[in-house]
Formats: structure tokens, C-alpha cells, sequence
């Protein structure tokens, strides 16, 4: 060893660093870095896959903005994701986090029941609201006709479609329940002692304890939520084709949003415009669209270090 | 309130007044929270019970507003099985899922080590560009991806272009995998170098062991990902039936079968099982992987 000078020392270790870090480095390069390069290139040109490419400027762009029907469509519906249905996952996921961190009683099997919806696939959980919510045969339905309460026609309707699709997000809350439940165990019980001590009522100690307490976290729950949101893609999806009935493979194309363009969402129209229109121009604009919105919600995430990475050494 | 912190604790606490109104208020508020809970599960499990119900019905009364079934139809389970491809959906995603398990937990091992314990120049930016990989839907890059694997390397109609990239790593098992890795102390790495481990043998020999929980999350959330997966399959493997997965064949199934729900939801079940039979064999490291990649340590 006396033997290695410093320098020699120096190129083993950049070597180890780069046979350690060459998976990530090829996986990088190869299914990051030149896709993005490459879909800013098709952005500019006009392409269908038969014919070459040719270079057709701000075609596609304008086109996407101006006459493409669905993009305003599905914008609107991911900023009515983003508001409704991200808050209310935030809201109720915190309350079954508090919940469940009071149950005394069985609290496993509580934890379990509560958590398995979210390990549920997105397909299957999507067919089975489908079902559930159906307007003829329903059990939901069935169930509010019953009781006298006049039941909506939910993936079938066009002011109900996003509605259904967050009551299939708050079934799912699996994930958000775990993550805030860690956190309010995390909050030092000395500090509602000291509440209690001053006579702080249940919401007064939730307001002035709890709450700073977790607001790294709920902050964290938020972002990832509209990151998420912009991802949006089987369960709009997959509500759609099976409330329209539209059967795949049978020569018949399905239009994204059923009912109504109520369900449609950026990366549909990815697949719109590259797969069934085959303007994949047109189709890379929408991508860098949806890049642009989640690269900036990623940089307000990774600014607050502290609740994703900790320090490594 | 200060008379029951006076008392001595125990029985004499719930003889005074005070330490009844206290005890009243705690049988009380066990009541409100647990008949909380009993609603909420019922909310949770519901929806699983009656697509099992459902998945039991004769066909005349899957078309009936029904709840529970007259006959057991068991049969119906059978008729899955019995559909051309089922069988081969599962062989599929088993392939899909498995291998690509496999793959990312290798790749991606190496990696997220040198990102925690490792020292050099550029590690934070390596570290920013792994976040910004696993924020990016997978639809911004689609059109660059499938001409290049279908158009160069004539790969579409396999689910070869979603098991292959999973040999290089996956963005979300390093960043999960580096984060359980720091928290392991750096005496033991140090402890192998010493005993003259070369950095290899320590990640094998001394590193994985400990990491066993983390590796297990990876893995586990991994096969989730692509059992659950329905762009990757819709993209490559749509045009030939042979390379279809569960989650993108069960889709079909409703077109196949129009009202048959008791059929849909008969498959709905066989995909939903598998997932949540490993669930209760490896749930604790799940859900510490799930606390894992949203809290800070």
C-alpha cells in the first residue's frame, strides 16, 4: 500500500466511484437525459413515424395551445385534482392518522383494514369503483335509492366523474395515512403535557402542538400530491373506457375524458396525440408541458432538503 | 385538574369526584374513537366485499341490483381461469414483476451505497438528478422510448423495453436504498476496509446484511410497481395479446364479458389477491419503506 502515491490513490478511487455509479450513469444517459434531449427535437418537427421527419418550427406548439380540443380540457381537470382532490387526500388522510394513533383497541387490525385499499391495483381498484358506482346495478346506488336519496349517475356523469374519482383516492389513502401517523408519534409528548398543564382544549393542543409540529410533513404530503396529480393516468383512464362500454381491441378507438372530457389529464394526452393520432410532435409539446409543471413542484420539494433527504455521509 | 395530579395514582384516583369525571371522559372518548374507527373501516372494506359477493353471482343476478348472492357461484372463478390468456397474463407479470425485481434491487444496490457512503465531488447533484428521475412521469419521455424501441431495436409487442432499463437502476429504489443506507454507521464500513475488505466485499459481505429491511422495501414496492403497471404494457405490448400483463389484460375482460360483472369482478379478485397475500407475509417492511421515503431520520 506505502507504495500507491496520492495521485494513484485518487484515480482508484474515481474509478471505484464510477463502477459503483455506472448502472445509474448508462440508465441515466440512456433513458433520461437523450429521451428529454430528443423530445424537445420532435417538439419542432413533424413526424407520424411512416414518413421522415421534417422540420415544421412552432407548428405543433400553436397547434397544442390553439386547436388541439382536449389540452384546455384536461388542464382544467388537473387543477381541479390539484385543489379538490389533493387537499381533501391531505385532509382525511391526516384524520385517519390521528385516528388511528387514538385507537387503543385493536389497533393492528384497524391499521391493516385501513391501509390495504392503497395495495389494491389501480386497474382493479378503478374496475371495482366502476362497479360499485354504477348507476344500474350498483351497490352505492342501490344503497342511496334505499335510503331515499337521490343517487348521481357518477362515472357517467360529467359533473360527477371527478367526484367518483376521489372517493377512489380517499379509499386508496394507505400511504398518506402511514407517513402522518409516523409523524404525530414523532410529536414529543412533554409538549402536551405542558398544554395540558395550561388547560388547552383537544383543538387548541391539535392547532398550537400538533399542527407545527407535522407541517414539514403535511407540506411534503401537498407536493407529492400534485406531483402525483400531474401523473394522473390509469384511473381516469381505465373510469372512462369502462363506463362508456367502449371495448378494447375491437376496432373501435377509444377518445380519452369520457364522459364529456370530465376525465381526461395531461398524460392521456400524451397517448392521444403519439398513439392514436400519431402527431407525435403534437404528442412531445404535451410532454414538455407536463415537464415543465412537475420540474416545478420538484424544485419546490428538493428546496426543502429537510423532509426528503437526510443528510448522508 | 391539579386534585387528580395530586392524588397517588391508581384505585384512589377513581374514588373522588374529580377522578370519576376523568374516568367517565376517557370511557367516553374510547367509545367516540373506536365506533370513528368502525366507520372508517367499513368505508375500507366495504368496496372488497361486495366485489367478492359480487364475484359470486349466477349472471342473471349480476344483473340485478342485488347485494348478496343467492347461489355460490364458485364456478365463476373457474371461468377466469378458463379464458384464453388469463393464464398467460399471469405468466407475463410474474416474468415482468420477478425479473424486473431482480434487476432493479442489483442495480440499484451499488448505487444508492455510493451515494450514501461514498465521498466525492458532484455526489449532491447526483443525488438532485435521481429526485428529478423519479418525479418524471413516464409519459414525457414515451415518444423518444418507443421509437427506440420499437422502431430501432423492433421490440414493441414484448415486454422486453420495460424489464431491460431496470438493469440500470431505478431512480426511486436508489433514492430509498440511500436513504436506509446512511442510516447504517459508517464504523462498520469502516471496520471491513480495515480488516482489509475490499469496497465490494464490504458492500456484499457487511452493508447488505444490515440492509436486509431496506432491500426487502425495494424489492417489494418494485414488484408492486410492476404488477400494477398499465402504461408500460399499453405502450409495448398492446398489439400482441401473448405479452399482455394481469393489469392490462383484466381490462379487456369487461369488454369481453359487456354485463357480466360477476365474470369482472371474479378477475378484478384474482388480480387483487396476489398483491395483497405478500402484503400480509412482509408488511412491516413495507410499511417502514413507506415511512422510509417521507421522513426524515
Amino acid at each position: 500500500m506505502s507504495t500507491l502515491t496520492l495521485a494513484s490513490k485518487r484515480r482508484r478511487a474515481a474509478l471505484r466511484n464510477l463502477a459503483f455509479l455506472s448502472p445509474w450513469l448508462i440508465g441515466f444517459a440512456v433513458f433520461f437525459a437523450y429521451p428529454l434531449v430528443s423530445t424537445v427535437y420532435f417538439s419542432f418537427m413533424h413526424y407520424d413515424g411512416f414518413r421522415p421527419p421534417t422540420w415544421s418550427g412552432t407548428k405543433n406548439w400553436t397547434y397544442v395551445f390553439e386547436h388541439y380540443p382536449l389540452f384546455w380540457p384536461a388542464l382544467r381537470n388537473t387543477l381541479w385534482l390539484v385543489l379538490v382532490m389533493v387537499s381533501l387526500r391531505v385532509v382525511f388522510g391526516l384524520g385517519v392518522g390521528l385516528l388511528i394513533t387514538k385507537i387503543k383497541t385493536g389497533t393492528g387490525v384497524f391499521r391493516t383494514l385501513f391501509y390495504l385499499p392503497y395495495l389494491a391495483p389501480p386497474v382493479a381498484a378503478t374496475m371495482a369503483f366502476a362497479f360499485l358506482l354504477n348507476p344500474g346495478t350498483g351497490p352505492v346506488n342501490s344503497i342511496l335509492e334505499k335510503v331515499g336519496i337521490n343517487a348521481p349517475g357518477w362515472f357517467n356523469d360529467p359533473s360527477w366523474s371527478k367526484p367518483a374519482l376521489t372517493l377512489l383516492a380517499l379509499w386508496g389513502i394507505g400511504d398518506l395515512m402511514v407517513i402522518f401517523m409516523a409523524a404525530l408519534l414523532d410529536v414529543p409528548t412533554e409538549q402536551y403535557e405542558a398544554a395540558e398543564l395550561d388547560g388547552a382544549s383537544a383543538w387548541q393542543r391539535f392547532r398550537y402542538v400538533t399542527l407545527p409540529n407535522i407541517s414539514p410533513i403535511v407540506m411534503f404530503a401537498v407536493v407529492t400530491g400534485v406531483i402525483q396529480t400531474m401523473q394522473y393516468y390509469t384511473q381516469p383512464l381505465i373510469a372512462g373506457k369502462v363506463a362508456s362500454g367502449v371495448i378494447q381491441g375491437a376496432g373501435t378507438q377509444f377518445e380519452p375524458g369520457y364522459p364529456d372530457k370530465s376525465t381526461l389529464t395531461l398524460p392521456q394526452l400524451v397517448y392521444n396525440l403519439g398513439f392514436q393520432r400519431f402527431d407525435y410532435g403534437s404528442a412531445c409539446v404535451v410532454a414538455l408541458v407536463l415537464f415543465a409543471l412537475s420540474t416545478v413542484f420538484t424544485a419546490f420539494l428538493m428546496r426543502r432538503r429537510g423532509g426528503l433527504i437526510q443528510a448522508g455521509d | 385538574m391539579t386534585h387528580v395530579l395530586d392524588q397517588p395514582a391508581g384505585a384512589t384516583a377513581a374514588v373522588t369526584p374529580a377522578g370519576r369525571a376523568a374516568r367517565r371522559r376517557a370511557v367516553l372518548e374510547w367509545i367516540a374513537v373506536h365506533s370513528l374507527g368502525l366507520a372508517a373501516a367499513l368505508f375500507f372494506v366495504l368496496p372488497f366485499v361486495f366485489v367478492f359477493l359480487t364475484s359470486l353471482m349466477s349472471d342473471t343476478q349480476a344483473l340485478s341490483r342485488d347485494l348478496v348472492p343467492h347461489t355460490w357461484e364458485w364456478a365463476n372463478y373457474k371461468k377466469v381461469f378458463d379464458t384464453p390468456g388469463f393464464l398467460t397474463w399471469w405468466k407475463n407479470t410474474l416474468l415482468y414483476a420477478g425479473a424486473g425485481t431482480v434487476l432493479t434491487v442489483v442495480s440499484s444496490l451499488p448505487v444508492a451505497y455510493a451515494l450514501a457512503k461514498f465521498r466525492f465531488r458532484g455526489r449532491n447533484l447526483a443525488l438532485m438528478l435521481v429526485i428529478s428521475m423519479m418525479m418524471l412521469p413516464p409519459q414525457v419521455v414515451i415518444i423518444p422510448m418507443y421509437l427506440f424501441w420499437a422502431k430501432q431495436l423492433g421490440l414493441s409487442g414484448t415486454l422486453w423495453p420495460l424489464i431491460i432499463p431496470m438493469a440500470f437502476g431505478d431512480a426511486f429504489s436508489i433514492f430509498l436504498l440511500r436513504q436506509f443506507l446512511t442510516t447504517i454507521p459508517n464504523e462498520y464500513v469502516d471496520a471491513a476496509r480495515v480488516d482489509g475488505c475490499g469496497d465490494l466485499r464490504t458492500l456484499l459481505r457487511v452493508v447488505v446484511p444490515m440492509a436486509k429491511p431496506g432491500i426487502a422495501a425495494v424489492a417489494l414496492f418494485q414488484f408492486f410497481y410492476a404488477w400494477n403497471d398499465y402504461f408500460g404494457p399499453q405502450i409495448y405490448a398492446s398489439e400482441n395479446p401473448g405479452a399482455w400483463t394481469l393489469s392490462y389484460g383484466l381490462e379487456s375482460f369487461k369488454g369481453a364479458h359487456h354485463t357480466d360483472w360477476n365474470l369482472t369482478m371474479a378477475a378484478t379478485v384474482l388480480v387483487m389477491a396476489p398483491v395483497i397475500l405478500v402484503f400480509f407475509f412482509a408488511q412491516k417492511a413495507f410499511v417502514e419503506g413507506v415511512t422510509l421515503t417521507g421522513v426524515k431520520g
